[in-house]
C-alpha cells in the first residue's frame, strides 16, 4: 500500500506492506533510527513519536494508519541550525539519561507535556512518563530534567 | 563539554551550556556521550544496516520438555524471500550443535534430540526482510513428543524426576554440583552453644535484567578475506572474540567484534547466545551480512535470567541479638544447561560473602545446583556474581532475628556491624574487606530518615488503626550491604580460563590531546566521560580533549569487559597507571626541554616546573609536542607519550551502604506505596558524583521492581508466565519515590585513586530494604518476593505464597 507521510516536516511516499509497523517504517524504510523499539506490547514507550502532535507508541501503529498525517520524531526536536530543544539541554544538564535507549521517547512525551502544561508538578511529570520505562535512571533525573526545562522555558518567557 | 553538545549552534543566541564547562579532573560535568543520544544519533546494533543485509529469526520450542521427532523445513525453504534455514542437524554436521558454557557444561545452539525449556532455539531462518523471516518460521513443521517437565527445583532431585540431560552418557539425575564455603565444624559448634537460633526459608525468585534494548547481532563474513566482523550487544567484546574463535575455528586476528552503543546491559549481554552463533553461521552460508534482533518475549524467555536461589538460612545469636553464627543451604536452579557467566572457580559466584556487613565468628554455606526445564543463565541483573542473593539473605535473616527476639531491627544491626578498627577484615568465609566505616554510614541513614520519629509515627498509626480499623499501615525497612567488586586477582579469578585483568592504552597526541583505549564496555554508565576525567585528573588534559575508545576489538587492548561493577576498579585503575607512566616519561622529556635533572621537577596540575621556580616550567601540551619532535632525549627514553597498563587487581574492592525504605500498605488490598527511600552509599572516591548518583538511582528502582513486582514464574507445564512486559512488570515513574541520597567516602587502600565501583551497589542492597519495610508494616515474619498486592494480602491472612510457581 502507498503511504504518504510527513516526518519532521519532510514528505515521504513509500509502498509498504499493510502490516508494516510505523516504528519499522521510520527505522528501516526512512533510516530514522532515533526512534527505538523495546517491547512490542506498548508497555515500554521507547518507540514514542508524535502522530499529528499527539504522542503514540509507534510499535502499535501501522504505517498505513499514519498516511496523510504528520509525524515528529526525536530527530525533529532540534530546530534548524542545530539549536537544541530546551529539553535536550536540560536532560544533559540534569543527567537525565544513561544508556540513551529510552531517551528519544521520553523527550517526545516531555515536549508534548510542556507544550500543554508549562508548569507541571512533579506528579504531573511522573504521570506523563508513566507509560515509558527506563531501566537506568530510576526516573529521578528524568523528572528533574523535565522540571528544569519547564523552569528554563518559563524564565526565558 | 559545551563544544561537543552544540555543533552548528549559531552565535546569535546564548550558549545553553554556559556556566557548565567541563572541570579539569574529577567532578560533575555534562556527559560526553549525551550529545548523540539526545539527538537520536546513538548507534545501537539494530540501527546498523549493511548493504545486502539479510534478517534472521529463531524458531523456538513451545514445550518445556519434549523429544523432537522430526523437523520439516521444506515449507520455509520454498518461501520466496527465504535464503537459508538452519537446524540442529545442520549444526551437528559442522560440530556446532553443542557448545561449551563458561561453567564446565555444554549448551545446545539449536536443539537436536530434545527441547529442554520453553523458548529454546530449534531452527534459524534467514530471509530478505525481518517480516518474511518471521513468516517463514510458521512454515517449519516440528513434531514433538511432550515429556514431563521439571519445573519445581525442589522436585529436580526426586528419584522419579525425569532426567533432563539424558544426552550425557551415564547421567541418571538432575544434579549439577555441590559446593561449600566456610567452616562447618566451627559453625556447628557456634549453633550448638547459641542462646537463640532463628531460621527462615526464603526464595530469591527468578528475575530478568530486561535491558530496554534486547540482544542482537549483525554478522558479516567477508567471503574474500575470510574476515568476520560482528556487531553485537556485547558487554565483553574481547571475551566474545576469543569464544567465537574457539567455537567456529576462525583465528582471533580475523575476527573483529564491534560493540556499538548498548541500550542497557545489567549482565544480560555478557553471554554468547544461540541467535548470535546462528547469525555467524548464516553469514558464512549466504555470503551476506545477517542481522538478528530478538524480540522482547525472546529476551525474557531465553536469555540470561538472574537469581532463582532457594535458601534456608539460620542465624545463631545471643538473646540480646549478637550474631554468633550463620548457616545457609541453597538449592540453585540453573535451568537446562549450566551456563552461568562467572569466575570459573566459584560455581555459586560470590555468594559466600553472605556474612554481609556483620562481625560473624562462624559461617558455613552449601550450594547445590540442579537442572530444571527452564532457560540457562543465573548470573545477571547487576548481581555482582550473586552477592545480591547473599545480601538479601543476611539482611532478611537479621530482620527475622529481630522479629523473633522482639528487638528493634536498627538496634540489632548496630550491635553487629563491623567496627572501623576491624578493617582490613577477613570474614569467616575468607574474603578480606579492604576498608569501611559502617557505623558512620548507618547512623547517617537513620539520621537522614529521622528513624526515631518514624518509629513514633508508626506507633501512633498502629494505635489509631487498632481503635478505628481504618487507614494504611506504615513500615520501615533497613538494609546494610557490603559489595565485593572489581574481580579480580587473576590467580584466583578467571572466566573461561581468561584471568580477570583489564588493560588501558593511552596515547597523547603531539598537540596534547589524547585517546584512551579500554577493554571494558559501557552500557550506559558513561565511560566516555568518567574515564576521560580519570586521565584528566592525572595529566591535566581537559576531558573534552580525551577520546575514550572501547567496544571494538580492532582498536582496543584485550580485557574481560564490563560486568560485576568492575570497570572503575579494574579498567579505571589501568587507566590511572597508564597515565602515570605517561607522566613519568613526560618528566624526562620536560627535563630535557628545561635542561635540568628530572629529580628537580615538580608536577603541578598538568605542568612540570623547576623546584623553587614556578615560572620555569612546561605544560603537558608542550611536553607532548617536544616528545614527538626532534628534541634530543636522554638515553633510554623513547619518544612520544604513549603507555599501556594491564591491571591485575590485588584484591576486590568493597563498597557498602545503608538503606532505609518507608512504605505504606493498604491492608484491605495489599497495595504497597513506597513513600521514601534513603540511600547512603560509600563507593570510595567519586570521580563524577552525578554519574555515581545516577547509578544508585537506577539500582534503587531495580530493588522496587524485584521486591514488589518482577518475577518469572512458571506453570506446571513449564509455560513461562512472564514472557512480555504485560506480565513481567517493571517499575515505572509512579512506583518509584524521589530518592534521598547520602554518602560517606572511605577510599579503597589498594586502588590507585581509592575508587571502589558503584554500578551494582543499589541493586544488591535495595530489595531487602523494601521487603523488610513491607513485612514490618504488616507484622509478618517472612514472605517471598515479589510482594504484589495479592501476595501481601495473602501474607496478611497468614498464607504467604510460593511465588515461583503457579500451581494448577
Amino acid at each position: 500500500m502507498r503511504v504518504t507521510v510527513t516526518v519532521n516536516d519532510q514528505d515521504y511516499i513509500r509502498d509498504v506492506e499493510p502490516r508494516l509497523l510505523l516504528v519499522h517504517l521510520l527505522r528501516d524504510e526512512l533510516g530514522l533510527t532515533g526512534t527505538h523499539w523495546g517491547c512490542d506490547t506498548s508497555n515500554c514507550g521507547a518507540c514514542t513519536v508524535w502522530l499529528d502532535r499527539v504522542p503514540v507508541k509507534s510499535c502499535t501503529v501501522l504505517a498505513v494508519m499514519a498516511s496523510g498525517s504528520s509525524v515528529r520524531t526525536v530527530e525533529g526536536l532540534e530546530r534548524r541550525g542545530g539549536e537544541l530543544d530546551q529539553l535536550q539541554v536540560s536532560f544533559a544538564l540534569c543527567h537525565g539519561l544513561q544508556c540513551g535507549f529510552c531517551t528519544p521517547g521520553m523527550l517526545m512525551t516531555a515536549r508534548w507535556l510542556l507544550d500543554r502544561l508549562p508548569d507541571p508538578s512533579d506528579v504531573e511529570i511522573r504521570e506523563a512518563i508513566s507509560g515509558q520505562t527506563c531501566r537506568c535512571t530510576g526516573y529521578e533525573n528524568i523528572v528533574r530534567s523535565i522540571r528544569h526545562a519547564a523552569e528554563s522555558e518559563r524564565a526565558a518567557g | 563539554m559545551t563544544a561537543a553538545l552544540t555543533p552548528g549552534t549559531s552565535g546569535r543566541r546564548p550558549d545553553p551550556f554556559a556556566g557548565h564547562a567541563s572541570p579539569m579532573g574529577h567532578g560533575n560535568m555534562v556527559r560526553k556521550e549525551d550529545a548523540r543520544f539526545l539527538r537520536g544519533r546513538g548507534r545501537f546494533v539494530d540501527d546498523i544496516r549493511l548493504p545486502g543485509m539479510l534478517h534472521g529469526a529463531v524458531l523456538r520450542s513451545p514445550y518445556a520438555h519434549a523429544r523432537i521427532l522430526s523437523i520439516d523445513t521444506g515449507g520455509a525453504e520454498s518461501h520466496p524471500k527465504v535464503r537459508a534455514v538452519i537446524t540442529g542437524a545442520d549444526l551437528e554436521r559442522r560440530g556446532m550443535a553443542w557448545i561449551p558454557t563458561l561453567s564446565h557444561d555444554v549448551a545446545a545452539v539449536l536443539a537436536t534430540d530434545k527441547v529442554r525449556y520453553q523458548g529454546q532455539e530449534v531452527a534459524f531462518v534467514v530471509a530478505e526482510d525481518r517480516y518474511a523471516a518471521r513468516d517463514a518460521l510458521s512454515l517449519i513443521e516440528v513434531e514433538y513428543e511432550p515429556l514431563e517437565p521439571v519445573i519445581d527445583a525442589h522436585r529436580a532431585l526426586a528419584p522419579d524426576a525425569p532426567v533432563i540431560r539424558d544426552e550425557i552418557p551415564g547421567r541418571t539425575d538432575n544434579h549439577i554440583f555441590d559446593w561449600e564455603a566456610g567452616d562447618a565444624a566451627a559453625t556447628e559448634a557456634a549453633f550448638a552453644a547459641a542462646e537463640h537460633v532463628s531460621s527462615c526459608e526464603m526464595l530469591y525468585p527468578r528475575v530478568h535484567p530486561a535491558p530496554l534494548e534486547t540482544c542482537g547481532i549483525v554478522a558479516d563474513l567477508d567471503p574474500v578475506s575470510g574476515r568476520l566482523v560482528v556487531y553485537a550487544t556485547a558487554q565483553a567484546p574481547h571475551a566474545h572474540r576469543a569464544l567465537y574463535s574457539g567455537i567456529i575455528g576462525i583465528p582471533e586476528n580475523r575476527i573483529r567484534i564491534i560493540s556499538p552503543d548498548i541500550g542497557g546491559g545489567f549482565g544480560n549481554k555478557v553471554a554468547i547466545y544461540p541467535g548470535y552463533l546462528c547469525a555467524v553461521i548464516a553469514t558464512s552460508i549466504t555470503g551476506a551480512p545477517v542481522k538478528w534482533t530478538e524480540d522482547r518475549s525472546e529476551n525474557l524467555m531465553s536469555t540470561s535470567f538472574a537469581r532463582d536461589f532457594h535458601m534456608r538460612g539460620e542465624i545463631a545469636a545471643t538473646r540480646d541479638g549478637r550474631i554468633q553464627g550463620l548457616r545457609v543451604q541453597v538449592l540453585a536452579d540453573h535451568g537446562a544447561f549450566n551456563g552461568t557467566s562467572q569466575p570459573s572457580k566459584f560455581p555459586a559466584g560470590f555468594f559466600h560473602i553472605f556474612t554481609g556487613s556483620y562481625s560473624v565468628p562462624a559461617a558455613h554455606c552449601t550450594v547445590r545446583g540442579v537442572y530444571t526445564n527452564k532457560a540457562p543463565g543465573g548470573v545477571a541483573y547487576a548481581c555482582s556474581f550473586r552477592i545480591t542473593e547473599a545480601s538479601y539473605l543476611v539482611e532478611r535473616l537479621v530482620d527475622v532475628l529481630a522479629f523473633d527476639l522482639g528487638l528493634d531491627a536498627a538496634e540489632v544491626r548496630r550491635r553487629n556491624l563491623l567496627r572501623p578498627e576491624q578493617f582490613p577484615y577477613r570474614c569467616a568465609t575468607g574474603w578480606e574487606y579492604d576498608s569501611g566505616d559502617y557505623p558512620r554510614a548507618f547512623e547517617l541513614a537513620l539520621e537522614m530518615a529521622g528513624y526515631d520519629e518514624l518509629r513514633r509515627e508508626q506507633a501512633r498509626g498502629r494505635r489509631t488503626r487498632a481503635e478505628t480499623g481504618e487507614g494504611t499501615v506504615m513500615g520501615i525497612g533497613l538494609s546494610f550491604f557490603t559489595e565485593a567488586v572489581g574481580a579480580g586477582p587473576r590467580k584466583d579469578m578467571d572466566i573461561g580460563g581468561f584471568g580477570m585483568a583489564d588493560a588501558a592504552e593511552l596515547r597523547v597526541h603531539p598537540t596534547g590531546s589524547a585517546e584512551l583505549r579500554l577493554s571494558c564496555m559501557s552500557q550506559g554508565q558513561g565511560h566516555e566521560t568518567t574515564f576521560a576525567q580519570i586521565v584528566s585528573e592525572e595529566l591535566g588534559i581537559s576531558p573534552d580533549d580525551i577520546e575514550v575508545i572501547e567496544g571494538d576489538t580492532d582498536r582496543t587492548p584485550f580485557g574481560l569487559g564490563t560486568y560485576g561493577s568492575r570497570s572503575t576498579p579494574v579498567s579505571g585503575a589501568a587507566a590511572v597507571m597508564a597515565a602515570r607512566k605517561v607522566r613519568e616519561r613526560a618528566r624526562l622529556v620536560a627535563a630535557a626541554m628545561l635542561e635540568v635533572s628530572a629529580d628537580d621537577l615538580v608536577w603541578d596540575k598538568g605542568r612540570f616546573h623547576v623546584r623553587g621556580d614556578r615560572a620555569a616550567g612546561v605544560g603537558i601540551g608542550e611536553i607532548a609536542l617536544a616528545a614527538h619532535s626532534g628534541l634530543e632525549l636522554p638515553e633510554g627514553v623513547e619518544g612520544q607519550l604513549d603507555a599501556t597498563c594491564v591491571y591485575n587487581p590485588p584484591n576486590l574492592t568493597f563498597p557498602f551502604g545503608a538503606y532505609l525504605c518507608v512504605v505504606d500498605v493498604d491492608p484491605g488490598t495489599g497495595q504497597v506505596t513506597v513513600r521514601r527511600f534513603v540511600a547512603v552509599d560509600d563507593c570510595g572516591v567519586r570521580i563524577n558524583p552525578a554519574i555515581v548518583e545516577g547509578q544508585v538511582h537506577g539500582g534503587l528502582a531495580d530493588g522496587i521492581g524485584m521486591a514488589l513486582m518482577e518475577v518469572m514464574a512458571f506453570d506446571t507445564d513449564g509455560n513461562h508466565l512472564g514472557a512480555s512486559f504485560m506480565d513481567y512488570l517493571l517499575p515505572t515513574s509512579m512506583e518509584c519515590p524521589s530518592w534521598e541520597l547520602g554518602k560517606t567516602v572511605t577510599p579503597s587502600p589498594h586502588h590507585p585513586i581509592g575508587a571502589k565501583g558503584i554500578g551494582e551497589s543499589a541493586t544488591v542492597g535495595s530489595p531487602a530494604a523494601v521487603v523488610n519495610a513491607v513485612l514490618d508494616a504488616i507484622g509478618v515474619r517472612h514472605a517471598d518476593m515479589p510482594l504484589t498486592p495479592a501476595h501481601v494480602w495473602s501474607a496478611i491472612q497468614g498464607r504467604p505464597l510460593r511465588t515461583d510457581l503457579a500451581i494448577g
